[in-house]
């Protein structure tokens, strides 16, 4: 289904086992963007909320440097499938989970892993832009401090570091001790970007990252994302067509079935390719009927 | 569908007089209600004034604080310390925070973050009939279980009856309301908070206590002094259990029996102590509106930071 040889495998980075726990130790090697490693193996993953089956057989492999965007009509799972790469769906109590997400040839949901340790890996931006009630110094640090960084010099650093990461460093060094809510939304979306990016994260998840924000700011969004793809991995899910066809390397289609005894959408994978592939070229009539604006 | 008339008067439309009048009655019905109870309130009010002020002309207020005759509440005697019902009711209201403090917000929590929704469903039932619980079988309760079986052995204090236990039993008292406001509080913090911190790796403990607590600190602080308004207004078991000793001394022990501003009124309102006229029945009125002021202000100041919480988010 996914075409390989984009660029040839030249990361040397051993498979992450279970007992290597240090986060900087194992992301402070790849200070060289290297696509083509896989970082996540999904295989078969289906999603239940209660009964009802949300997704079903899922199957991709996310490459490490690249943008992998999740495309398709709502209620088709995008965000669901999403959620499961940091196990954010853990706190969905009727949700379950089957099949494998390996992530560097560890299962996601080995009864070992500990979800808290893969959300320190696989960072997460969300939907609304979310800061803490806290100043916009605290926001970025509070990753950090939790990691037990208590060094105020640091912190600092990171803070800065973070801030300049998320291109707003510029706008807040002179305010840094105010609320992180007094931002305008772009602002606080790229706060909550630096907010990620401070626990020095391997991927970073953005579940429509730009849906309440403006075009300007959505544009600030996609720029940063180009820059910051040097030294992450980013997943985007994304309403909006024309944002994947710009931002991304590979993009996901799912689209719903309707289930014809229950009634009940399940969410389904249609194609998963190269962007430009997906946008110019599509195996499946359903994706070229979505990325053409003729259904969804 | 009924057919157009071929002309239209306001006539047509006035409707039925007898629904109309109805409908004015209702109105007044319901308007009288809610004029009543304002009316009430307002009366009551001017009564306790009325007798505060007149209770003022006969004792003038320095005499109420004034530490160079001997301490004491004893109104038959004339003798008005208002230091020894004060002190009586911070010591009993403190001890009941130090109760309901504890077990109140840790139940708000547990039930908030950590109860799954079937765990909640039973919890929160049993303590809204803790909130049920008539204040005088809690009062029975401190006065033949907590002061001889809990605070007797533990402490040996030299009566049964004392403020240790009032305090204890008003604490039990007031650990549904403490519970129910900063549970709200807590449920209003929005998940999307709790995801932010959990998506860089915080552990539940660490989101409660570093993201949810510091989202729902206005919220917990005004359960706090709602429930101390609560605590300082409680009169059975501060009247049962306390001991109604208003003997002072100012410097107080929690385990000497002590009288506090709710016990006082009660214990001059009924039995041995009771009161007709002249100051000792005047200082009641004075003993209320200073307690209805008190708890007055604190729901004020309570309530604002309810209403802070709900403009947040």
């Amino acid at each position: 289904m996914t075409e390989l040889g984009v660029t040839s495998v030249t990361d040397q980075r051993p498979t992450l086992r279970l007992e290597e726990t240090n986060v900087s130790d194992a992301v402070a090697d790849d200070a060289a963007p290297a696509t083509g490693h896989t970082v996540f193996d999904v295989q078969d993953l289906s999603v239940y909320y209660g009964p009802f089956r949300a997704v079903r057989n899922v199957n991709l492999e996310v490459r490490q440097h690249e943008i992998t965007a999740f495309i398709g009509p709502s209620g088709c799972g995008k965000t669901t499938v999403l959620r499961c790469f940091n196990r954010m769906n853990d706190f969905i109590e009727t949700a379950k989970v089957e099949g494998r997400i390996d992530y560097h040839g560890v299962d996601l949901y080995d009864p070992q892993v500990n979800s808290t340790e893969v959300r320190r890996r696989i960072g997460m931006v969300f939907q609304k832009p979310n800061p803490f009630p806290k100043s916009i110094y605290d926001n970025v640090a509070y990753g950090p401090k939790l990691g037990g960084m208590k060094k105020k010099s640091e912190l600092d650093e990171v803070v800065e570091r973070s801030l300049k990461g998320a291109a707003l460093w510029d706008e807040v060094k002179d305010r840094l001790k105010s609320s992180g809510l007094g931002l305008s939304g772009g602002q606080q979306q790229r706060l909550c970007i630096a907010r990620a990016i401070a626990v020095d994260p391997e991927v970073i998840l953005m579940d429509e990252p730009c849906s309440a924000l403006d075009p300007i700011a959505t544009a600030r969004i996609e720029d940063l994302m180009q820059e910051i793809k040097q030294r992450f991995t980013i997943i985007i899910v994304t309403h909006n067509m024309q944002q994947a066809a710009r931002v991304s390397d590979r993009t996901a289609f799912f689209t719903t079935e309707i289930n014809p005894e229950s009634d009940r959408r399940t969410g389904v994978l249609v194609e998963y390719d190269r962007t430009k592939k997906m946008f110019s070229n599509p195996s499946d009539e359903r994706t070229e009927q979505y990325v053409t604006g003729r259904f969804g | 569908m009924s057919a157009t008339p071929a002309t239209l008067t306001v006539h047509d439309l006035l409707g039925d007089k007898k629904r109309r009048n109805r409908e004015a009655r209702m109105r007044f019905l319901f308007r009288l209600a809610a004029v009543l109870s304002v009316v009430v309130s307002g009366l009551i009010l001017f009564t306790l004034l009325r007798g505060a002020i007149d209770f003022l002309r006969l004792v003038p207020f320095g005499d109420l604080v004034d530490d160079s005759t001997a301490p004491g509440w004893f109104p038959r005697r004339e003798r008005f310390d208002l230091p020894t019902v004060v002190l009586g009711s911070v010591v009993m209201g403190s001890i009941a925070m130090v109760v309901a403090v504890p077990f109140g917000l840790g139940t708000a929590i547990y039930l908030s973050e950590y109860a799954s929704p079937r765990t909640r469903r039973i919890i929160k039932p049993i303590i809204e009939v803790l909130a049920g619980i008539p204040s005088v079988v809690v009062g029975y309760f401190a006065l033949k279980f907590i002061a001889p079986d809990i605070v007797g052995p533990l402490f040996d204090p030299d009566k049964v009856q004392n403020m240790l236990a009032a305090g204890i039993g008003i604490g039990i008292l007031i650990i549904p309301i403490m519970a129910s406001v900063s549970e709200d509080a807590l449920s209003a913090v929005p998940q999307s908070l709790r995801e932010a911190s959990y998506g860089v790796g915080a552990r539940k403990s660490a989101t409660v206590a570093r993201v949810v607590i510091p989202a729902a600190v206005s919220g917990i602080v005004a359960a706090f002094i709602i429930a101390v308004s609560r605590a300082i207004g409680e009169t059975m078991v501060a009247t049962m259990a306390g001991g109604l000793d208003g003997s002072g001394p100012r410097a107080v022990s929690p385990l000497d029996p002590g009288l506090s501003i709710t016990a006082a009124l009660t214990n001059a309102a009924g039995g041995t102590d009771q009161v007709k006229d002249g100051a000792p029945f005047q200082v009641l009125f004075f003993l209320g509106l200073v307690l209805f002021l008190a708890t007055m202000l604190l729901n004020t100041i309570g309530n604002r930071f309810v209403r802070r919480v709900r403009q947040k988010y």
